[in-house]
């Protein structure tokens, strides 16, 4: 198990954001969290990274218990993010964001002293190439289109490493191409990553994922094979109010 | 911050196009797991593990412009300032001097301001404990050439130590209003402090910075001790700011919660960075000392903050050498215009900041910053 997350609970006054939530994340597995709006994907997203602490439960990290640590402390212990609305180093090119990254995660501790770092390059050329932006280096994030910012953002979080990778709806706002581009790019992940993603698009959830949680008012619904929850009566009801499997999955 | 005239947008755009394409062909769909096993480029391949020719290097790295043309105007600036003294008057003299000194403020404020996006209206306080601890140490101890300036160093650092701690938990206005704060309260400290700050009177009759045994009594001397010590104080501000860490920093300027998601530990790199700065400003209180060889509790005053803090918006933030010429044009409205205007220097201060910021949203640096890129 790469994530285990037990009993979590986040409360915002009398909204129960996210109530009661066991969620386990088997090692390489490309784990789905879905739901309607309001479900609480996002919080929970929140308390596995550590930008929110849990009211009640434990998050655990390749079986070290994290609940009380940093976002940072977290990073370092091989978690790594992107976030729904691509966040990125705006006065700064596509090249120097990953290079950012990159000399946190190769190369030692970071000094106040000018050097050259060709292995920081070639990493960051290497990244850029692989999400597709291997021409796009030297330009500025923001004369970046919304999809290249978003492979930016992914190359961010490859940057550093990680074991788990959490992407929050990584493929909103993208064009088909960019979309398919992803979703190869994802599939194409070495089985030492583990990938936990928000998605709305179920079509990319059901090509990505083996493992789909679906999430309602703040609990878990189910969890299952994509197969499992296409069948699923309690899944189409929480998205349609209906039990109709047409209306939903076409 | 990211605002990018138009105009250059455009030109970017248009020489990018055969790049897109080319990043179209390579956006097509490849066999599974072979991504980065990319096509050999030229003789470049040669010898190489695969995957690392991928990209020409150069995409990596940022070359903005030659490295000649900057070093040799630093150059010529450093040849100049060194050769001030041998065709200025005095009194030019003690103002250029009085320049180098508001420069080194000025500019270690930019580390915080521009690179660290941390807006400090305390600077003062860590000039002024600097510039005292300079003045005690060669009234008591010695003027003996490093030493004073060391001690304001040292001081700065330490102030800086003690309240940049609960500063830099602070973010945006907040920040500034507690940097405001602190100023004021070693302002105030250094009033009432009588037995060793000569309260408002201030600390008088610091003996001359000693070289060698040998007092250094003219302008033009202690002219070159203070460009000496302030060109080895820019030195170290710009090597930090093109380090890792100072790339470190601007991160954290344009977006710290994603710094933290990437693992850095923001708040101690924006602590070190206040230190830093903090021991620079106190330096350049050594200098101060030295120059002045009066020290009164204005220097650490808000009035010197905030015109320290109007040096850099008006020379452009985060470019270092803009803040210094920000500060050469605030010394010289202020020491040199001002006493020609009945005292209004303060006045036209403003006047020349509202049409910076209307003219020059990004100050100085901006101009060039504008064309080079």
């Amino acid at each position: 198990m790469i994530l285990n997350c037990t009993g979590l609970h986040k409360h915002f006054g009398a909204l129960r954001a996210v109530d009661d939530v066991t969620l386990t994340v088997a090692a390489g597995a490309r784990h789905a969290l879905i739901g309607p709006n309001g479900a609480g994907k996002s919080t929970l997203f929140k308390l596995i990274t550590g930008l929110l602490r849990p009211d009640a439960g434990r998050v655990e990290l390749a079986g070290r218990d994290v609940t009380r640590e940093t976002e940072v402390r977290r990073c370092r212990l091989g978690m790594s993010q992107t976030l729904q609305h691509a966040s990125l180093f705006p006065s700064m090119t596509a090249a120097e964001n990953i290079a950012l990254a990159v000399q946190r995660h190769t190369g030692g501790r970071i000094r106040p002293v000018p050097r050259r770092q060709p292995h920081v390059h070639d990493r960051a050329a290497q990244l850029l190439a692989r999400v597709g932006l291997a021409d796009r280096g030297r330009v500025q994030v923001a004369a970046l289109s919304h999809g290249e910012r978003k492979q930016l953002e992914l190359a961010l979080a490859l940057a550093c490493d990680p074991r788990l990778l959490l992407l929050d709806e990584p493929a909103a706002g993208m064009s088909t191409a960019e979309r398919t581009h992803l979703a190869a790019l994802i599939t194409d992940l070495p089985a030492s990553v583990t990938v936990l993603f928000v998605e709305h698009d179920l079509d990319l959830v059901f090509e990505l994922a083996d493992t789909v949680t679906a999430l309602h008012l703040g609990k878990i619904l189910t969890t299952g094979t994509p197969q499992h929850i296409r069948a699923s009566d309690a899944v189409r009801r929480a998205y349609l109010g209906t039990a109709d499997r047409e209306e939903l999955f076409r | 911050m990211d605002g990018q005239p138009a105009g250059d947008a455009e030109e970017r755009s248009a020489a990018t196009d055969a790049e897109r394409r080319s990043m179209a062909r390579e956006a097509e769909p490849r066999p599974r797991g072979q991504e980065t096993a990319q096509r050999p480029v030229g003789p470049e391949a040669e010898g190489r593990p695969v995957g690392r020719e991928a990209q020409p290097r150069s995409v990596a790295r940022t070359a903005r412009h030659g490295p000649l043309l900057p070093a040799g105007l630093a150059a010529a600036v450093v040849a100049g300032l060194a050769a001030a003294p041998l065709f200025l008057a005095p009194f030019a003299t003690t103002t250029l001097t009085r320049i180098l000194v508001f420069a080194l403020l000025a500019v270690s404020l930019d580390l915080l301001v521009g690179v660290s996006g941390l807006p400090s209206l305390g600077h003062a306080a860590y000039f002024g404990a600097g510039a005292y601890a300079a003045g005690w140490i060669s009234i008591h101890t010695t003027s003996a050439v490093p030493l004073p300036l060391l001690a304001g160093a040292a001081t700065g650092a330490l102030a800086a130590a003690a309240t940049g701690w609960v500063a830099v938990r602070a973010h945006g206005v907040y920040f500034l209003m507690l940097t405001l704060a602190l100023g004021e309260l070693l302002h105030q400290l250094a009033q009432t402090w009588d037995s060793v700050t000569g309260g408002a009177n201030g600390m008088a009759a610091i003996p001359s910075a000693e070289l060698g045994g040998e007092p250094l009594r003219l302008a033009g001397y202690v002219y070159w001790y203070v460009l000496a010590a302030a060109l080895l104080g820019f030195l170290t501000l710009w090597l930090v700011a093109r380090s890792p860490y100072g790339a470190a920093l601007r991160g954290i300027r344009d977006n710290e919660p994603r710094m933290r998601a990437l693992g850095y530990p923001t708040r101690i790199y924006k602590y070190a960075a206040f230190v830093l700065a903090g021991a620079v400003a106190g330096a350049a209180g050594g200098l101060l000392a030295a120059q002045e060889r009066l020290v009164t509790p204005a220097d650490l005053g808000f009035t010197t903050a905030a015109l320290a803090l109007l040096a850099v918006v008006i020379g452009g933030a985060g470019s270092l050498w803009g803040a210094a010429l920000g500060a050469a044009l605030v010394i010289l409205v202020r020491d040199v215009i001002g006493p020609d205007l009945d005292g209004h220097g303060t006045l036209l201060l403003g006047v020349v900041f509202i049409a910076v910021v209307y003219l020059l949203p990004r100050g100085a640096a901006g101009l060039v910053r504008r064309r080079g890129r």
